[in-house]
């Protein structure tokens, strides 16, 4: 009997989301920051079956549109957070300082309570990563925080087992330097690195030739296939990295082996913006409410996003979740706006620039005609402490309503709503 | 040679401003002790408020220095951190917030290793915060002493308005993972009352025995006989529920002045805190929910205020990052989740002064307390709004928004 009820339910809820998916809904009459464009006074964004349909102030709604008034509420795309650990996932152990071939994505929890804090936050798009005690702690994975049951669900990919879900962590500076068999300086933590490159070169080469000659076909290694996908372009790596000469250590090697790097957290990208600009590396970025910790981040300044976006750097945030809090993630931009950047870049870096930095660009990251119904409805101005992110979609399926009294208590906390999370402390 | 010259007139000029009169003119000026005065003006002579009042109603001297902005508060106070004991670098020889050879050290003094050159202090002042109670941290049962400075300032002496302000005390499980024993809540309140009743034998015989008989002094006795006494109030860092109801019966069996610090299940126990007639120095807004601060919540402020608790809202003890946190920003998060503006900003300013006993002196911009006062160019909450100028002492201390 219960089986048969919940079968109806299923039934029912299904009815109603496909309804909701091929019925076009228009909501009306909000502030849209498309960030691709100019924002868009008393705007329309039509969506349908998950998909934008039209952005505009003066554009056609369909007559079976559902029509959604949201008058005096601001719209904006779902944010991208590039950097974050929700998810209760893990990386490479303490085996070795490398682990190309560990995958996030099989150790994920689809349905951990903390994506809660990013649906409450706003954000739609994750990339989680392992931490950053390695040199290379292994693949991340991309993820929308849509509500389901596998890690399929969630990520960007049909077939996690033959697809490239997510980048690779990378890290320099002094997390990764720790007893045998992690590298006790700097300079050793590059010549690992580059050593592991140049295996990896050496199989890809050998993997080339097996196309005319199959016999040159080299043994299948889980490692080396992951660096040979980070080589041809395929993997990108996000670089977690500190000081100024870390950070030019980071873009030295991804020069040297050509492959395509993001810059994390970067405290002291202000001093080298320049640098970073002429190698065209994009840089997403923390900000930590004050200096210190690690020596390497005591010169950390908010300043550098408006440095990094006068040097014409590509300029994404991130949460570094739990070492931010998801839910506060709109504060980054306002912090870099406080303290300089223009407030069109700075909503860019919540959003498109991610997207960029993901190559997710073609789905995610703006208000497009094509793109996925990835969006928030916010009560205000997105750069005011009292504005609320009311309403979190993804391709077009409501994850979070701030006027559900459950969800409310995801977004302030309380008793027993989150259970324990990790620490992500690194000595 | 150029160097040395430049140094010789900036002394001058700090010595010109910190001896100087000065004149703040506000848009608004947020006073905490009274309703905001539109246009007003506040002169500050010899590092004090010597008037406050509409700009229409005070003259000021011609000699005065004269500076504007749009919002003015008090400076604003910490009511509890350990900055200055746990430096900007996680390194042990930075951290000295915590000793760990014993579960109970009342003795270890603030004077004797507050660190008032310490970079992230000079970071607070440049935020608006001019007073910190601050000290040993938590995760001893009995960590040390802690005591109030103002933000600026070279030598212990120098900064220092309080020697001896609190006992810092925890219940709860850092405790457990920093010693072998106790290693339970449980065995640390029975530690705590043990030294407790010690403590009270001694302060019988100090005071009955005759003059030349008494016992030989114990520094540990002395600093639990001056909480017995009500010198200093008993700092308890405690998050759960049952615990914080632990704490409440501790204090009421050794009549101890009860201050709930972290309190992240406070919000539970509404009734029972009002009437234990507790005051709460609240988590940092924007704590991180783990171990026995898993479900803190960003309105727990407001519930407690608005229910007529005494709340200051911390900045607090941090073993990563941030290596400080600013109580602007926490305070921020507060008012966002329900306190009203009022309230958020007495819970950094006034609420704190009165909790760690200086409300006469600090909290409020009212003739005769100290000049320390913060000018912003908007909303002191919101984001986008900037420290422009932190006087403190009647010295500017911190210049921005030119």
């Amino acid at each position: 009997m219960p089986t048969k009820i919940t079968l109806l339910l299923l039934f029912v809820l299904n009815t109603v989301v496909s309804f909701s998916q091929e019925t076009p809904t228009a909501y009306t009459g909000a502030l849209i920051y498309t960030i691709n464009g100019d924002p868009l006074e008393n705007g329309t964004l039509l969506i349908q079956a998950g998909n934008i349909l039209d952005v505009g102030t003066d554009i056609k709604i369909p007559k079976n549109a559902k029509i959604i008034d949201v008058k005096g509420k601001v719209i904006m795309p779902g944010l991208v957070d590039t950097h974050s650990h929700l998810g209760n996932g893990s990386g490479g152990d303490r085996s070795s300082a490398l682990h190309p071939d560990v995958r996030l994505l099989d150790a994920l929890d689809p349905m951990a309570a903390d994506l809660m804090k990013a649906r409450s936050g706003g954000i739609t798009t994750i990339n989680i990563m392992p931490g950053s005690g390695h040199l290379m702690s292994g693949q991340t994975v991309y993820i929308k925080t849509k509500k389901g049951k596998t890690i399929e669900d969630l990520t960007f990919c049909k077939n996690v087992s033959s697809e490239i879900c997510g980048g690779m962590k990378m890290a320099n500076g002094t997390n990764p330097i720790r007893d045998k068999p992690f590298p006790g300086t700097r300079a050793k933590s590059a010549a690992m690195v580059r050593e592991q490159f140049i295996k990896a070169q050496e199989y890809q080469k050998k993997l080339i030739n097996s196309k005319t000659t199959p016999s040159e076909a080299p043994k299948r290694d889980l490692k080396m296939e992951g660096l040979v996908e980070v080589l041809d372009g395929k993997r990108i790596v996000h670089f977690h990295t500190h000081r100024h000469d870390d950070v030019l250590t980071a873009m030295r090697i991804s020069q040297e082996f050509g492959f395509k790097i993001v810059l994390h957290h970067v405290s002291e990208a202000w001093k080298v913006a320049d640098e970073i600009a002429k190698a065209k590396v994009p840089v997403s970025m923390i900000f930590i409410d004050s200096p210190g910790g690690k020596m390497e981040a005591v010169d950390v300044d908010p300043i550098s996003g408006v440095v990094l976006e006068k040097a014409g750097v590509d300029v994404a945030f991130h949460t570094d979740d739990p070492i931010t809090d998801s839910r506060l993630f709109m504060r980054s931009a306002a912090i870099g706006v406080r303290e300089g950047m223009s407030k069109q870049k700075a909503l860019e870096g919540l959003t498109l620039a991610g997207a960029r930095m993901l190559e997710l660009d073609d789905r995610i990251g703006s208000l497009e005609k094509g793109k996925d119904a990835d969006f928030i409805i916010l009560s205000g101005d997105p750069f005011s402490v009292y504005t609320h992110i009311e309403q979190t979609w993804i391709e077009g399926v409501k994850v979070f309503d701030r006027a559900d009294e459950q969800d409310k208590l995801y977004a302030v906390g309380g008793y027993k709503v989150y259970p324990e999370t990790t620490t992500h402390v690194h000595d | 040679m150029i160097k040395n010259i430049l140094v010789f007139i900036q002394l001058i000029l700090v010595v010109q401003w910190s001896t100087a009169q000065i004149a703040v003119k506000g848009e608004t000026i947020y006073t905490v002790s009274g309703e905001p005065i539109k246009n007003g003006v506040i002169l500050i002579e010899k590092g004090k408020i010597t008037k406050i009042g509409e700009a229409s109603k005070v003259k000021i001297p011609n000699d005065f220095k004269i500076y504007e902005g749009k919002v003015v508060t008090p400076g604003l106070v910490d009511a509890h951190a350990t900055v200055g004991f746990s430096g900007i670098y996680n390194k042990p020889e930075d951290q000295m917030q915590l000793e760990k050879s014993s579960p109970i050290q009342p003795e270890l003094r603030a004077i004797d290793a507050y660190n008032p050159r310490e970079e992230l202090v000079a970071y607070l002042n440049s935020k608006g915060v001019t007073t910190v109670h601050t000290g040993h941290g938590p995760g001893a049962v009995i960590s040390g002493q802690t005591f109030i400075v103002k933000t600026h300032g070279d030598t212990v002496d120098e900064v220092k308005i309080d020697d001896a302000t609190m006992l810092a005390i925890t219940i709860g499980p850092s405790v457990n993972s920093n010693f072998k024993s106790p290693g339970t809540s449980a065995k640390e309140i029975a530690m705590l009352r043990t030294e407790l009743l010690k403590a009270q034998e001694y302060q019988k015989k100090m005071v009955n025995t005759e003059k030349g008989k008494q016992p030989s002094r114990n520094l540990k006795m002395e600093a639990l006989v001056d909480l017995l006494e009500g010198k200093t109030k008993a700092l308890v860092t405690v998050n759960s529920a049952n615990l914080i109801m632990t704490s409440i019966r501790l204090a009421k069996e050794f009549n101890l002045k009860l201050v709930i610090d972290g309190a992240a299940e406070s919000y539970l126990l509404i009734d029972e805190i009002k009437k234990s007639k507790a005051e709460i120095i609240l988590h940092p807004t924007k704590a991180r929910s783990y171990s026995d601060m898993k479900n803190m919540s960003w309105e727990t402020a407001a519930k407690l205020i608005d229910a007529g608790i005494p709340v200051a809202i911390q900045s607090g003890y941090e073993p990563y990052v941030p290596k400080t946190r600013v109580i602007l920003y926490e305070a921020a998060i507060a008012v966002a989740n329900g306190l009203s503006f009022n309230d958020g900003l007495k819970s950094i300013t006034i609420n704190a002064a009165k909790i760690i006993g200086q409300e006469n002196r600090i909290g409020s911009i009212e003739k005769g307390k100290d000049a320390d006062i913060v000018i912003f160019d908007g909303d002191p909450f919101e984001y986008l709004t900037h420290v422009c100028l932190v006087i403190t002492d009647g010295a500017v201390t911190h210049q921005e928004c030119n």
